[in-house]
């Protein structure tokens, strides 16, 4: 089991704590300000907030390199694989999934990460955002099989 | 342009992308956020290492706010989320929760949201990533236009 070893471990805490902390400074945590972003009504009267653009470029940037570095090794520094999504069809679940989940994003103005991290602020109603959101998540494993299980279907 | 701030969304974002490629090169996992929420229940093998990332999140979101506070929410701004809009009369408890259990079902069913599609995803050249940002920025930024949100 890699999964238990120290670095392994020390690794996804680096991670987190990276992403925590640029969650932060990016100000994705502020649902208002997404919600200025994603108000494209307001681009005529210029009260649009086109912040969040250059907080995802970057971030595509940097992992689109690690990603290219990656192609030259046969695994990662502390598991044996990597471990790529295994299903590349596009598909109606693809697109119906992303539909509710852009309902959702456009309604609070919180994504996953945001909602996870504002765990250190305590707003008010957060808890209910993320039990929610849990719910939400096992219905969905209920009713989608996951991609291994969709990738084993489509080869048989 | 009220709140425009490229500095601290491009330094935010570049951290954020630091911490994909940090799990991808070491553990060769995928740093999308509602997967490894999601993947907090059983039948979840590997959970160990989600709590693991999952607290260092809070509590490096936690540790910035400390260090740098005003930048974001949480330093000497109290953060606060969303209220339902009040055209439509709908609590805001009740808003929310139809917020996240659309925002849980939706990143379970298309397998992911702004971390795991928005930045690995399109790095990865994925075309699955690309649709599912398009559609999911097209409709959240519908929601906001319909809803009046904001």
């Amino acid at each position: 089991m890699p999964h238990l070893r120290s670095s392994y471990l020390t690794t996804a805490a680096v991670s987190g704590g990276l992403f925590g902390a640029g969650l932060y400074v990016s100000q994705m945590v502020d649902a208002k300000k997404v919600l200025r972003f994603l108000d494209v009504t307001a681009i005529p009267s210029g009260g649009w907030d086109p912040s969040l653009a250059f907080v995802i470029v970057p971030a595509i940037v940097i992992m689109f390199i690690a990603v290219q570095w990656s192609k030259r090794r046969t695994a990662p520094l502390f598991d044996s694989s990597f471990h790529q999504p295994e299903y590349d069809k596009v598909d109606m679940r693809l697109i119906g999934g992303a539909v509710l989940f852009g309902m959702g994003w456009g309604m609070a103005g919180i994504c996953p990460g945001p909602a996870i991290a504002l765990i250190a602020f305590g707003p008010e109603n957060l808890a209910i955002f993320l039990v929610t959101m849990l719910i939400g998540s096992y219905a969905g494993s209920m009713l989608v099989p996951s991609g291994h299980e969709r990738r084993l279907a489509d080869a048989r | 342009m009220e709140s425009f701030s490229p500095l601290p969304a491009a330094i935010g974002g570049s951290l954020i992308g630091l911490a994909t490629a940090v799990l991808w090169l070491g553990n060769g996992r995928i740093a999308g956020i509602s997967g490894i929420f999601g993947q907090l229940l059983p039948p979840a093998q590997t959970v160990v290492w989600r709590l693991v990332f999952l607290v260092a999140l809070v509590a490096a979101a936690f540790g910035a706010a400390r260090l740098f506070p005003g930048i974001g929410m949480g330093g000497d701004v109290p953060a606060t989320l969303v209220e339902a809009p009040v055209a439509l009369s709908i609590p805001t408890p009740a808003w929310l929760a139809v917020a996240g259990l659309l925002t849980g079902l939706g990143t379970k069913i298309g397998n992911g949201c702004t971390s795991g599609h928005g930045v690995c995803g399109i790095a990865r050249l994925s075309r699955r990533s690309f649709v599912a940002v398009a559609v999911f920025f097209g409709v959240a930024m519908l929601t906001v236009a319909v809803t009046g949100v904001v």
